[in-house]
Order: C-alpha cells, then structure tokens, then sequence
C-alpha cells in the first residue's frame, strides 16, 4: 500500500495579483510504506509548501492528495494529524511556551486521540516522560514541570522531535528540523531523529539544507527547484551521490 | 468576572470586548427574570445560558467569518445593547423587594455579612472548578490554543471550535458576574457594562504581575493570583476616589490605572 499519494498538486500564493507564484507547480509524488524521503532544493523551491500541504495547512488549488489509500485533499490540518507527525522549521512552533514539559507531551500524545475531561497527567504519565526526555541527555528529565517558553530553541527542537514520534505516526515530518540548532544539538537531534525513524520503522520526510545530511540519512533523495520536483534517486543511486555532485546542481539551478 | 477575561485573554490572546455587553445582559436577564418571580437558580442558569451565547457569537463571527477579534467582540458588544434594552424594556431596572441571592446566607447578621459569604463561596467554587477543568485533557488543548495555535492544530484539535467554547465560558463566567452585582446594587443599568473590560484587564494583569514573582506557578496559584489581582485593582480605584477624585473620572482613572499596570515594565526593559 503507498503511504502517501500525491497527484499533480498545485499551489500558487496571491493569485490573480501582480505578485503571484506558482509554490508547486504540479507535482506528483508517491511514497512506499517505511520509505525515508529527504527533501533537498534552494531557497524558495517550494519545500516547507509541500509540507504545509501534505499536512494540511493550505489547500491545493489543483490536484489530490492520499495518505494510505484515503483522499485527504479536502481534509483540514487537524483531521489529517490522524497519520502525521510534524516537526516545524521554526522551533518555537512546535511546542507551546506557556505550558509545561509534562503538559506539552500530554498534548502531543493525544494526536490521534479526542481530548476529553480526564486529567491524564498522573504518575504514570509522567514516568514516561520522564523516560523519553532522558534519551537527549539534557537534563531536562528533572525540569518536566518547566515551562517551555522558558528553554532554548535547541531544547524546543529537540522536544517537539520526541512529541512527535511518541506515538508511531503514520508518516513524520521533519522541516529542517536542526537548522536552528548549534552544531553538536544538530548532530545529536539528528542522530536521534535517525534511530526512531529506523527502529519504530516510520514513513518520514526530512526537509534539509545540510547535503552532508541528506547524503547520510534517508533511503530517497529529492531535489526541488521552482515548485518542482527535479531530481529523484532511489537508495541505490543515491548511495553513489557525492557532496560535489549536490553542490553543482544549486550552481546549475540558480543558473537557469 | 477577572476569571473570564483571564479565559479569553490569557488562553486565547484575545482581549475580549464582548465583556462589556455580557456583563449588563447578565444583569439585565436576572433584573427583567426577577421581577417576574422567576426562582433564583433557574435565573443562573439562564443568565449563564445567555452569556454563553453572546460568547459563541463572538467565537463564531471572529473565526468562520475571519473578522478580527477585537471587532467581533465590538459587534456583538453593540448588538447587545440593543439585546439589553429589549430585555430590561427600559434603560433601568430596579430590583427592590426582590429576593437576592445572598439570602441563602439569612442566618447572618448583617447584609454585608452574607454577600461576603456568597462571593467566597461562588470564589471558592470557581477556583476549584477552574484548577480542575484547566488540567484536563481538554483543558490543557484551549490553553495551548491560544500558544501555539498551529501546533495544537497539528495536535488534532479543531481550534475554531476551540475558541469558540471558551469565549462561550468566559462570557459565561461574565454573565454571572453580571448577575451578581445586578442583585447586589438592587438595580440594573445599560450602561453599567461599559469599560468594564478595562476592569477585568486591570484586575488580571495585576494579578499576573504578583504571580510572576514565582518561578513556575501552578494553574491553581495563577487563579488565585488573578482573584488577588481583583481585589487590589478594586482597592487602588477606591483609593484613588477616596483621595477626592470626582467619580465622574472614574472610568478614566480605571484606564490610566491599567496603563500604569501594563506599562511600567515595558518602559523599564527597553531602558535597558
Ligand atoms: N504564506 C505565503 N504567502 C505568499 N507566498 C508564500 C507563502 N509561503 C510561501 N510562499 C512563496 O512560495 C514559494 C515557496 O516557499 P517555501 O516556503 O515552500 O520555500 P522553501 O523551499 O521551504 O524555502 P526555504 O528553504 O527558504 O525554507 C516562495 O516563493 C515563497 O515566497
Ligand atoms: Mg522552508
């Protein structure tokens, strides 16, 4: 079964106006069940767009979109988080400042689930938490009732990944996730953000400007430039990529 | 009252002028009910009811007809007051005679006595049922709402349903409050609403300011911190008229007191 089937999907910001553009220009793109896609291309190229529309937050203005076989095209952000797991560019978006650890993962936990009138914040609760935070070894274990505005971006980051995976999604997200990050935060979210992907076997996009990044990880390789979609290698090929190679491409790109 | 506007403000980022109509339609529906003999717990109810309502026309007006909040609230304010008008049949109600709430308390001596009894009891309640209500599972999704709205949506929440049922509460909360003062001052006035928001922003940021002072303070501290906050502000404004300033500045000094409240340390931090 295809964890996600996109068709000829197509975007434009400010239509009709002097300052249109075309995010997406028709893509079409399929994935397979556990397939890890990265997701490289310039500034602008239509990357974040094609997240936002995967998740649902715009709507296509031409062609359909399916995860697991269900037309989703229609369906609103908040229907969608059924499947998918997002961690944001920005990362002070993927958490809530004025709430605790604790009540951000509680949040995060229920995805998929309603939100009813039970306190579901207990020992129990917290005791998985506690678990889950210690894999950063950031010492956040002890400081689950901190709130969360009160932490780094790197911090944030690295929390919004845990929030994001602790309940398998179907298909995870991941939108330059370490960009904000310092270089050794970067290594250990990204490590992280490997390991989860290959044990819980997940469905996942990771969106990066790193190509050293997007050489080692994944087991596909896309290259985006003006909302379209203009490489694709499979992990055979891309096993054979080198650095210099992607390099070239951004010069040829930025050339035409 | 300070706890509704600590719902919309705090957990939704929204200072909500809907305040102003929901308070007086809380007084005029318990004016025009009592009156007509309708028991007390019954009016409650309605009064509760009818405030609920302005708030889901403020949620609904502001978020599936994309208006601002600030002018959702505006619209729903003015219409009230017409609501208002119609309900009381005129601009003011009087209430003499009628059995009052604080009755319940009729073992004690004095007037004064029982209405404080009433306040603490109805404040005791409130606080209880917030603290709760504010750590359920659906309760921490609509504080989070008014955070990080974008991901509590990638969360799977519906947050314009979201917004919508607190506005509901919150003016809910309003109402009630408008209920008691209505029986407490024995009348009710269209006009009696107006500014009151200032009042509910004043009182709930004094009491963030107390509360700030602590390093992670519990949802149940933050309430009371807002119940503080209610009562100092009062106390300031009654100050202030105690010093000789002409009631007719009142609202005015209300204004200037909140300025004062929310601007101060922001004039410090960008000194620095
Ligand atoms: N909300 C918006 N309103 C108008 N234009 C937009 C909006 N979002 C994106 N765009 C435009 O769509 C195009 C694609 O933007 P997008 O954010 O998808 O790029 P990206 O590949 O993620 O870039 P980056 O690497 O900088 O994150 C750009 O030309 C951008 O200006
Ligand atoms: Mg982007």
């Amino acid at each position: 079964m295809k964890m996600l089937d996109i068709e000829q999907l197509t975007k434009y910001f400010n239509r009709g106006t002097p300052s249109e553009v075309v995010a997406l220009d028709h893509v079409s793109l399929a994935m397979e069940e556990k397939e890890f896609l990265v997701i490289i291309g310039s500034n602008g190229s239509g990357k974040t767009t094609l997240l936002n529309l995967i998740a649902g937050n715009h709507f296509a203005d031409a062609g359909s979109l399916s995860i697991q076989n269900i037309d989703v095209t229609s369906q609103p952000d908040y229907a969608r988080s059924k499947w998918i797991a997002r961690v944001f560019q920005d990362p002070l978006k993927g958490t809530a400042p004025d709430l605790s650890i604790l009540e951000n993962f509680r949040l995060a936990s229920l995805r998929t689930k309603s939100k009813s009138l039970r306190t579901g914040i207990n020992q129990l609760f917290r005791k998985r938490v506690q678990e889950l935070v210690s894999v950063l070894n950031l010492g956040l274990e002890n400081k689950l009732d901190t709130l969360v505005g009160k932490l780094s971006g790197g911090q944030r980051q690295a929390l919004t990944l845990l929030m994001a995976t602790m309940d398998q999604p179907k298909l995870l997200l991941l939108d330059e996730p370490t960009a904000a990050l310092d270089p050794r935060s970067s290594a250990v979210v990204m490590e992280l953000a490997n390991r989860i992907i290959t044990v819980q076997q997940l469905t996942a996009i990771l969106v990066t400007h790193n190509l050293k990044q997007a050489l080692d990880y994944g087991s596909r390789l896309i290259m985006m430039d003006s909302g379209q979609i203009k490489r694709d290698f499979q992990q055979i090929e891309k096993s054979t990529l080198q650095l210099a190679d992607m390099q070239q491409w951004f010069y040829e790109s930025a050339a035409v | 009252m300070g706890f509704g506007i600590y719902i919309s403000l705090r957990i939704f980022n929204i200072p909500d002028i809907t305040t102003d109509g929901s308070y007086t339609l809380g007084a005029a529906v318990t004016a025009s009910l009592l009156t007509q003999g309708i028991a007390l717990p019954l009016v409650v109810l309605i009064v509760m009811g009818a405030g609920a309502l302005a708030g889901a026309c403020t949620g609904i007006i502001h978020t599936r007809f994309k208006i601002q909040p600030l002018l959702a609230g505006i619209l729903v304010m003015t219409s009230l007051y017409s609501v208002n008008l119609n309900i009381m049949g005129r601009s003011n109600l009087p209430l003499l005679g009628v059995e009052n709430a604080a009755g319940m308390f009729r073992f004690l001596p004095s007037i004064q006595t029982q209405w404080l009894l009433l306040l603490l009891v109805i404040i005791i309640f409130l606080v209880a049922f917030l603290s709760w209500f504010l750590k359920t599972d659906f309760g921490v999704s609509m504080r989070a709402t008014g955070n990080s709205e974008l991901m509590v949506r990638a969360l799977g929440v519906n947050t314009q349903n979201m917004k919508v049922i607190g506005l509901a509460m919150a003016n809910a909360l309003t109402s009630v409050s408008g209920f008691l003062v209505c029986q407490f001052q024995q009348f009710s006035d269209i006009n009696m609403g107006i500014g009151i928001v200032i009042f509910g922003l004043g009182s709930v940021m004094m009491g963030e300011a107390f509360i700030s002072i602590l390093k992670a303070p519990s949802i149940l501290k933050r309430l009371l911190g807002v119940v503080l906050g209610c009562v100092v502000f009062r106390l300031i404004v009654a100050v202030a008229l105690d010093l000789g300033i002409n009631p007719n500045w009142l609202k005015a000094v209300t204004a200037v007191i909140v300025l004062l409240v929310v601007g101060i340390p922001n004039l410090k931090k960008s000194s620095i």
